[in-house]
């Protein structure tokens, strides 16, 4: 998949010239006069590339020659790209790529003391993270609290509620692409960056959840054995990082065409947008038919679980987004209105109940019939032979959820955003236990043979957890910041200083 | 801040952030040390050659020579030609005293400390066939009044849900309707696990531990050989004997007799005739997993 806006076959020596300059033929590189902040584009020698990287490093002190700064962005964008036939031979937007993720990969590394600690504090945790997961494989599973009555645990869990986080970012592109909300427009990028993140925790855990992770390579399609179709978790491979691959296209692009001061051309992100729409559903039905569809397990074997699976994730997705979105507007000079966060509080007035009902709904078909078929929902609500681990899991994860609902339905908290605020981080939490910890191990209590063995984390299982969303928040707040600073127009191809003020944004973001 | 000093800065950072990054995957090191490359390239059973087989075989009774300290023969007989194996169980005269668990523990080299065995063996009530009344951990003189028994291991479905969920192949079922697993091919993610109705599968959840004289050196590939840390494993119906004309190391301990084993196809063995005369059931019957492992009551 190219990320380029243009045909793969230019020839003209920067894509990202004036439009003046377009229409006479381009110069061969040799006879450019040595420009600041414009790079060489026809070059082949990776040698040539580094002189090139370095060159554009030391432009990116503040003091650029006024004379030699190129033209606004707001001229730039109105500039129109060369037909295609005129064009050949090395594409200018394969070494202009390559300058925007070096000079995106700098600025992460660029701020305030605040972002170093938090980004020190958020290492640190991953570190202690690899460091119980590094026991675990090298002493084996046995770290772990799992056993062969509860093969799956905290990992799988939130796997599961990763998953969903990924999936519910979709909240914030459907209102955007297929209804047309314009506020939403804005801050649609932060939902694919979410989703980004997400992904990444998602599949952090089903490695960490491996006995054998140095055997991963069997899974890959071609040198592997790959069981597809039949099996559902090599689905969930495809899905997953199909969706982490979508998002990273259309984020990056999007960005990417910022940073070039260009307008982005629509065929090549509003196709994988609408993909990615259908694909956010698929992702997280395919996890809920991983466990929905064996017959062993009476818990999981509902055709309810996929519809409930797509309602939590959008409640956990948005109600992530919106504290995010306050995060963005507190630390950063981009513009969010309110316009956005009403929506996605009005998305949660319809999935939290919707939710709750589906719950309401098994617990009904469970109890009603009564039998067997009850006896993991037995567990979960009131404890099996005495066995009780997970009922406060499970009631706390209730009352945070009603909570929430109140919450979102009081009027005041449309204004109020500190009570919003409150009630997101109830939704996300009930959400985390209800289709974390109490969707997976109710799953495997009873076991088949119906005996109740229980199961709580063991250190290890939570040093991992935390080290793995850690990561996550890692990934989530470079791609952020980045996004911040291209949107802000503070990292663009021209110039490359904090110093600079940020320039007027032309015509909204045009994402 | 002088860019000398952030530059100073940000390269102690650096150097701090690797070398607890290196410090963090130390406990790693046992384990890749372990690994050979022979080992971490070793193909999927199906794919070996002859030669490539020959090869592996004798890599790994090296390999268990130097880990676990005995000498031992890992074969790996294919399944015979015109063989189908099913077990029958008499629930009518099992006593539930737990010898088949017993010799399934020797015989297949379960780790000692966890007393591991793929037989599981419940208590159920006269009068109720509800599992969920059974009872896997009772510690009593057997048998026990009102109480019948009702052993449980691998049913060799003819649809096992287990192979199907696999991601890797690592697990299928042989022509002899064996349902096994490539323990050098299994990466570990107990979806098999969790797809299994019978509880009949297990994890390695760390190297098993043997004393080097009570290992039994008369291994099979597929069946009872050492397995390695974080793969599944499964009970194959003693393979390693069963394909050589043996009968399985639980049904040779059962001191009742209450075990019958034998070829499906051959209308003249003792399953077909239990199968032919006697009321015959499977476990969970309705999930379609179509067993092969036959309860029955004598009347």
């Amino acid at each position: 998949m190219t990320k380029d806006a243009d045909a793969p076959t230019d020839s003209s020596p920067d894509a990202g010239l004036p439009s003046d300059e377009w229409t006479s033929p381009p110069p061969a590189p040799e006879t450019l006069p040595p420009r600041s902040l414009r790079l060489p584009m026809r070059t082949d020698s990776s040698a040539t590339m580094a002189r090139m990287l370095e060159e554009a490093g030391k432009q990116a002190s503040p003091e650029i020659r006024e004379s030699e700064r190129p033209p606004a962005v707001s001229e730039r964008v109105t500039s129109i790209p060369p037909p295609i036939s005129s064009r050949g031979g090395v594409h200018p937007d394969i070494p202009s790529y390559t300058l925007f993720l070096w000079r995106i990969a700098k600025t992460a590394f660029e701020s305030t003391w605040r972002y170093y600690l938090w980004m020190t504090m958020l290492t640190i945790l991953a570190l202690i993270g690899v460091n119980a997961w590094a026991g675990q494989t090298g002493g084996g599973m046995i770290h772990t609290n799992m056993t062969d009555h509860v093969s799956w645990g905290l990992y799988i869990a939130n796997f599961t509620f990763g998953v969903g986080l990924a999936a519910g970012a979709v909240m914030m592109v459907i209102p955007a692409y297929v209804y047309d909300d314009h506020d939403m427009h804005d801050v649609v990028i932060f939902g694919e960056l979410l989703a980004i993140a997400a992904i990444v925790i998602s599949l952090l855990f089903v490695i960490v959840d491996m006995g054998r992770p140095d055997r991963l390579w069997h899974l890959l399609p071609g040198i592997g054995r790959f069981n597809w179709p039949r099996s559902m978790l090599t689905w969930d491979v495809i899905v997953l990082n199909g969706y982490l691959l979508l998002n990273l296209h259309i984020a990056g692009y999007l960005l990417y065409m910022r940073f070039l001061g260009r307008r982005p051309a629509r065929r090549w992100y509003v196709p994988f947008v609408f993909i990615s729409i259908g694909w956010a559903i698929s992702v997280h039905a395919v996890t809920a038919f991983l466990y929905a569809g064996l017959g062993g397990r009476p818990f999981w074997n509902t055709a309810l679980l996929a519809p409930r699976f797509i309602v939590t994730a959008f409640v956990s997705g948005p109600a992530f987004v919106i504290v995010l979105l306050q995060v963005v507007r507190m630390f950063s000079a981009y513009q969010i209105g309110d316009g956005p966060i009403h929506t996605l509080r009005q998305i949660l007035r319809v999935t939290i109940p919707a939710n709750l009902f589906m719950f309401g709904s098994e617990v009904f078909t469970a109890f009603y019939s009564g039998g067997a078929h009850a006896a993991s929902m037995r567990y979960l609500l009131m404890g099996l032979h005495g066995k009780t681990t997970l009922v406060p899991w499970m009631w706390g994860a209730l009352a945070l959820n009603f909570a929430s609902l109140l919450i979102v339905y009081l009027p005041v908290s449309r204004k109020n955003l500190r009570l919003l605020t409150a009630g997101c981080s109830m939704a996300f939490g009930g959400i985390w236990v209800e289709k974390g910890m109490g969707l997976i191990v109710p799953g495997f209590v009873p076991s088949t043979l119906h005996e109740v063995i229980e199961y709580q984390p063991s250190l290890t299982e939570w040093k991992v957890s935390i080290g793995i969303w850690a990561a996550g928040l890692l990934v989530l707040t470079v791609a952020v910041k980045v996004a911040l600073r291209v949107l802000t127009g503070r990292v663009t191809i021209d110039t490359y200083a904090h110093s600079l003020p940020p320039r007027a944004l032309p015509g909204g973001t045009g994402l | 801040m002088t860019p000398t000093k952030r530059r100073t800065l940000k390269v102690l950072g650096a150097t701090l952030g690797a070398s607890a990054f290196a410090y963090a995957v130390e406990p790693l090191r046992a384990f890749t040390q372990n690994i050979t490359l022979d080992q971490f390239l070793q193909g999927h059973f199906k794919e070996l050659t002859p030669e490539q087989l020959e090869v592996t075989l004798a890599r790994l009774e090296q390999e268990t020579k130097d880990r676990h300290g005995r000498d031992v023969t890992i074969r790996a007989d294919p399944a015979i030609e015109g063989v189908e194996f099913g077990y029958g169980l008499n629930l009518s005269i099992c006593v539930g005293c737990r010898k088949c668990a017993e010799a399934c523990h020797v015989e297949n080299n379960h780790d000692r400390a966890s007393n591991n065995s793929y037989i599981r063996v419940l208590e159920m009530t006269q009068g109720s066939f509800n599992l969920e009344h059974g009872n896997a951990s009772y510690d009593h003189a057997v048998p026990a009044p009102d109480k019948y028994y009702l052993p449980v291991q691998c049913q060799q479905c003819d649809n096992p849900p287990c192979t199907k969920v696999c991601p890797v192949e690592a697990t299928w079922k042989e022509p002899d309707g064996i349902v096994v697993v490539d323990y050098d091919w299994c990466i570990g993610c107990r979806y098999c696990e969790a797809a299994c109705p019978y509880h009949a599968r297990r994890f390695n959840w760390t190297t098993p531990e043997i004393a080097p004289e009570e290992i039994n050196p008369d291994q099979g590939y597929l069946s009872n050989r050492i397995r390695p840390q974080g793969v599944m494993e499964k009970c194959t119906f003693c393979l390693h004997r069963t394909r050589r004309g043996e009968l399985p190391a639980c049904l040779e301990a059962c001191p009742t007799g209450a075990r019958v084993f034998g070829n499906l196809l051959d209308p003249e063995s003792e399953i077909r005739w239990v199968l032919a005369n006697k009321r015959v059931f499977v476990l969970k019957e309705e999930l379609g997993t179509r067993p092969r492992f036959f309860y029955f009551f004598d009347k």
